[in-house]
């Protein structure tokens, strides 16, 4: 009866699988496939002739390989110079008990839920003001408003599950407290600094408003512009190569995804859930 | 910085203020001061300019002077005199809550599956979700794009050959109703893995003793669940539909590319583009100002929960 009940939930369940996972299938298939199949009103499930012409198409799409690198270079600033401001942050509100902390606290997250919609016009205003308008650096600017304030809270929640004992133990060894922190706590959260900087990655290369607000440039764009863009230059639109552009796109947070896989869960809502 | 051993176990007991403990109780404000001046200057600075736009004329025309004129309520009385912006305001709300609705809903449903399936097929499913959480909006919106095509999209095909009705070149952006029924499905798709997922890691934390207790003392499923999970599983509830609350209010990456700005019109608006099409597009940053500072309000009422919530879990280590 139990055993039934099982096979059951199981059936469901792979079927939900199959639901959710099939338009990312279904990306993939299609950009695999030749032209013929595509336009086809019967569709193939599978490419019948495999073909990696629509992934050259998009690679030598005007400006690929620049807003690739547009974005790359945004992303990356973005998250070295949030990890490294909100770490002193973290620390300083997983760690030490001071006035102004329930503060702090309530600003960090109140911070984080600003709907992005919302910032725009000033952002935009006050950018433009200090020539930050088209040019990188105004871009990354406006990801660190968000990435900041999450950063911040997702690493005190890793800070936080660091047992005290372990680094009382360090001090009563007789190294000072900056000793202890570099020899027994930076070890123990390197995982949630490589894994809140995968997050602050993924989030601001998948960002889209800010980027198409800020740059119009197309050779200045970031590769989810440039990928929004993408049917508008045709007359009629080339799904295969949109289907393998998009694929391209996905590929770096698709990665990153699979490498913190297990922290996920605990990741995101770091703090949150705990408590 | 160089604080001994000494001093830090000195620190529990009452001593007369030294220099070394002024520079001890110092350090965490030094640690937060390079994020506090960086938040300030970058979000700081933007709310208070948000909040002076609000009541200044400000176009392209000022924009370039890098100065507005002050003109009082008038954005604010423009835009609550706009029949547009109470149809959007009441659109937003429906379609938060039936975006909100489904999100958690199913994310609830799924966490009680993943209960109750063997190993491998959890660790499949969660591959799965992990996969569907990966993908960028607008890589999102491009497939589904693809998918719902009226003359070649494989939705059309599926839906006919499994004899739902004949879907033959259905246009699916042929209603705002199908334009926004859309969109909801393409935000549902994309929200559930993190709410599943979050879910499920709540619900194992249930203690399986206390389930069984209720289920010997003869209680049915139905109310094991409401009477005995959910109080538990509450906090993790109350976040993850605040937060739902807020993204969905908000959103404008997945309807302004789905429905695709060439039909997209004051009838099928949704807040965030509202406020995009009035303030960015028009170029009335004044007016666009307002908008946005409506908008916040209506979240702010929407999340007081929320922030009460957070704070308890900051108080609690």
């Amino acid at each position: 009866m139990r055993h039934a009940h099982r096979s059951l939930w199981n059936t469901l369940a792979l079927a939900i699988f199959v639901v959710m996972v099939f338009p990312i299938f279904w990306m993939v298939s299609t950009a695999f496939k030749r032209e013929d199949e595509v336009t086809s009103l019967t569709p193939t499930w599978l490419p019948l002739h495999p073909t990696i012409q629509h992934f050259r198409d998009a690679i030598h799409h005007p400006f690929f390989w620049q807003d690739v690198k547009n974005s790359l270079i945004i992303v990356c600033v973005t998250v070295v110079i949030s990890l490294a401001l909100s770490f002193l942050a973290a620390v300083a509100l997983a760690k030490y008990r001071f006035t102004g902390r329930k503060a702090m606290i309530l600003l960090i997250i109140g911070i984080q839920m600003l709907p992005g919609a919302g910032l725009i016009i000033p952002l935009y205003v006050v950018l433009a003001k200090y020539h930050q308008v088209n040019v990188l650096s105004g871009v990354i600017i406006t990801y660190l408003t968000f990435a900041l304030p999450f950063c911040v809270w997702t690493l005190r929640g890793f800070i936080l599950g660091i047992p005290k004992d372990l680094e009382e133990a360090a001090m009563v060894d007789g190294s000072t407290r900056v000793g202890a922190f570099v020899k027994i706590l930076l070890p123990l959260v390197a995982p949630g600094l490589v894994a809140t900087s995968i997050f602050a990655f993924i989030t601001s290369w998948n960002e889209y408003i800010f980027a198409r607000i800020l740059l119009n440039d197309q050779a200045r764009q970031t590769v989810t512009v440039w990928l929004s863009f993408f049917s508008g230059t045709q007359r009629q639109t080339d799904y295969a190569a949109l289907m393998a552009a998009s694929t391209l796109t996905a590929i770096p947070p698709f990665v990153f995804f699979l490498i913190v896989q297990r922290r996920i869960a605990f990741g995101l809502t770091a703090g949150a859930v705990r408590g | 910085m160089a604080v001994s051993a000494e001093t830090t176990r000195a620190w529990s007991r009452r001593r007369p203020l030294s220099r070394a403990r002024v520079v001890r109780a110092s350090v965490p404000y030094w640690l937060l001061l390079p994020v506090v001046v960086v938040l300030g200057a970058i979000l700081g600075y933007p709310i208070y300019s948000l909040v002076r736009l609000s009541f200044q004329h400000y176009q392209l025309f000022e924009l370039i002077r890098h100065k507005g004129q002050y003109i009082g309520l008038k954005n604010f009385g423009s835009v609550l005199h706009d029949p547009v912006f109470w149809h959007t305001a009441l659109r937003t709300v429906i379609f938060t809550i039936a975006n909100v609705g489904l999100t958690i809903g199913i994310g609830m449903l799924l966490a009680l599956l993943f209960v109750r399936i063997s190993t491998w097929v959890r660790v499949l499913l969660t591959a799965g979700l992990v996969l569907v959480w990966a993908m960028p909006p607008v890589v999102a919106v491009q497939i589904f794009n693809w998918m719902t095509n009226p003359q070649n999209g494989v939705l059309n095909y599926a839906l006919t050959q499994a004899h739902f009705g004949d879907y033959f070149q259905h246009d699916w952006m042929g209603s705002t109703l199908s334009q926004l029924g859309l969109v909801t499905a393409l935000i549902v798709w994309g929200a559930l893995p993190f709410v599943a997922i979050t879910l499920y890691a709540a619900l194992s934390q249930v203690p399986n003793e206390l389930i069984e207790a209720a289920e010997i003392d003869g209680a049915r499923s139905l109310r094991v669940f409401f009477d005995v999970t959910v109080p538990i599983i509450r906090p993790v509830l109350l976040i993850l539909t605040s937060l739902s609350i807020l993204w969905d209010f908000g959103v404008f990456t997945q309807p302004y590319l789905l429905i695709g700005q060439p039909h997209i019109h004051p009838g099928n608006y949704l807040m965030g583009i509202y406020l995009f099409e009035e303030g960015y597009v028009k170029t009335d940053f004044g007016r666009g100002a307002a908008i946005s500072i409506l908008m916040l309000a209506m979240v702010a009422v929407m999340s007081v929960a929320y922030v009460r919530r957070m704070l308890k879990v900051g108080d609690v280590e």
